[in-house]
């Protein structure tokens, strides 16, 4: 059985869909099988970002609504054979998700695939609560920045408590990847420190990646950015997540700092 | 470049600290229970109209959110000639 996981943030914009093609792409460059599921229902962006935007024919809704099979609309990678994309509908609205629909969905999908990524759409309505619903596992990207903090402390309550894991009683597994880190900024005092972010969360760091043109440059190009540019800083930064996710214990260095620290294990105070 | 403005420039990421850790104290312990105000004032407009007539518009109920304790502020305009209610 493949792992299910999560991609979120509340917050627009933060780089959900930009991590969790990255993330996909370097869990499948390892060899592991990988599919990467667009949640954003009527605003698709993965299949841009993943360079796959002219060969989708059927999406998410088409396989819920028994339009189409499952194998006629998953998309495979050109470059990675083990990476494949379930786009999402870009004509219909969010209101074609039904819970019943995502559920026969994701069992097919966990059969078949290591890893089940599920790129959320912004907010915490109907698409981002259907994206978490039956994750095993939840990426929580947040920005240094008071807005996104904010937002991602909104979803990690979400996280336990409006998805399958938590109405068990189980424990949600949660990660947080702090994106677009300015290490100039930083030095300056102008933006929130990771130590005050992990405080402030309290919950263990998968990763810091480094706002760089890099990043850019691969969506330009229509790559994840592990593969565009596999020695760059912020592809450095997801190969070493995806290790994480993958249960390995590996020192984290803040970007323009010496220092770094071994993944702290943090309690999230009781609610 | 001022270099001197550039190193005597306060910071600004302590403030977004602290701002954040009292509002999502409250935000968490409150999850749930958010328009406590609306109903605090719907009650002590009830209870003051048992007592007096006063207008709806000019009871103003306000919570100030602070790191250890929370103020209520009710303030009320009680005209002159504020009949007795019977
Ligand atoms: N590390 C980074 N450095 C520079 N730019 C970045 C970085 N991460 C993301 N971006 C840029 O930020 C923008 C938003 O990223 P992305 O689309 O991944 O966010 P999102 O969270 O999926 O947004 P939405 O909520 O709209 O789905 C994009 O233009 C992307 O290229
Ligand atoms: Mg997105």
């Amino acid at each position: 059985m493949g792992k299910v996981v999560v991609v979120t943030s509340g917050k627009g914009g933060v780089g959900k869909t930009t991590s969790s093609a990255a993330l996909g792409a370097a869990l499948a460059q390892n060899g592991d099988k990988v599919v990467v599921v667009d949640f954003d229902v009527g605003l698709r962006n993965l299949d841009l970002v993943m360079g796959a935007e002219r060969r989708v024919v059927y999406d998410l809704v088409n396989v819920i609504q028994g339009e189409a099979k499952l194998s006629q609309a998953l998309i495979r990678d050109k470059r990675v054979e083990t990476l494949y994309l379930l786009p999402a509908s870009q004509t219909r609205d969010k209101d074609n998700l039904t819970p019943e629909g995502v559920e026969k969905v994701i069992a097919a999908l966990q059969n078949a695939f290591d890893w089940v990524i599920c790129d959320s759409p912004a907010g915490i309505e109907r698409g981002a609560t259907l994206a978490m619903r039956h994750a095993d596992i939840a990426i929580v990207v947040t920005n240094p920045e008071v807005s996104s903090v904010r937002d991602s402390d909104r979803i990690i309550g979400l996280l336990d408590s409006k998805t399958l894991k938590a109405e068990n009683g189980e424990r949600m597994e949660k990660h947080l990847l702090l994106t677009r880190y300015d290490p100039l900024r930083a030095e300056r005092g102008d933006m929130l420190k990771v130590d005050d972010v992990l405080e402030i969360l309290s919950i263990p760091l998968m990763g810091i990646i480094p706002e760089s043109a890099d990043v850019l440059r691969a969506s330009n190009v229509g790559s994840p950015v592990t593969l565009a540019d596999n020695r760059s800083a912020p592809a450095l930064a997801y190969f070493d997540a995806a290790r994480r996710l993958k249960g390995e214990t590996l020192p984290i260095t803040i970007p323009g700092e010496k220092r770094s620290f071994l993944g702290k294990i943090f309690g999230r105070k009781a609610a | 470049m001022n270099l001197f403005g550039f190193f005597s420039r306060s910071q600004s990421a302590p403030a977004a600290r602290e701002r954040l850790q009292v509002l999502l104290a409250h935000e968490r312990a409150s999850a749930g229970d958010s328009d406590l105000v609306t109903k605090l004032r719907d009650e002590i407009l009830k209870a003051i109209s048992k007592h007096m007539q006063i207008d709806d518009e000019k009871v103003k109920v306000t919570m100030e959110r602070g790191a250890q304790v929370s103020t209520l502020a009710v303030d009320i305009e009680i005209p002159f000639d504020a009949k007795k209610a019977a």
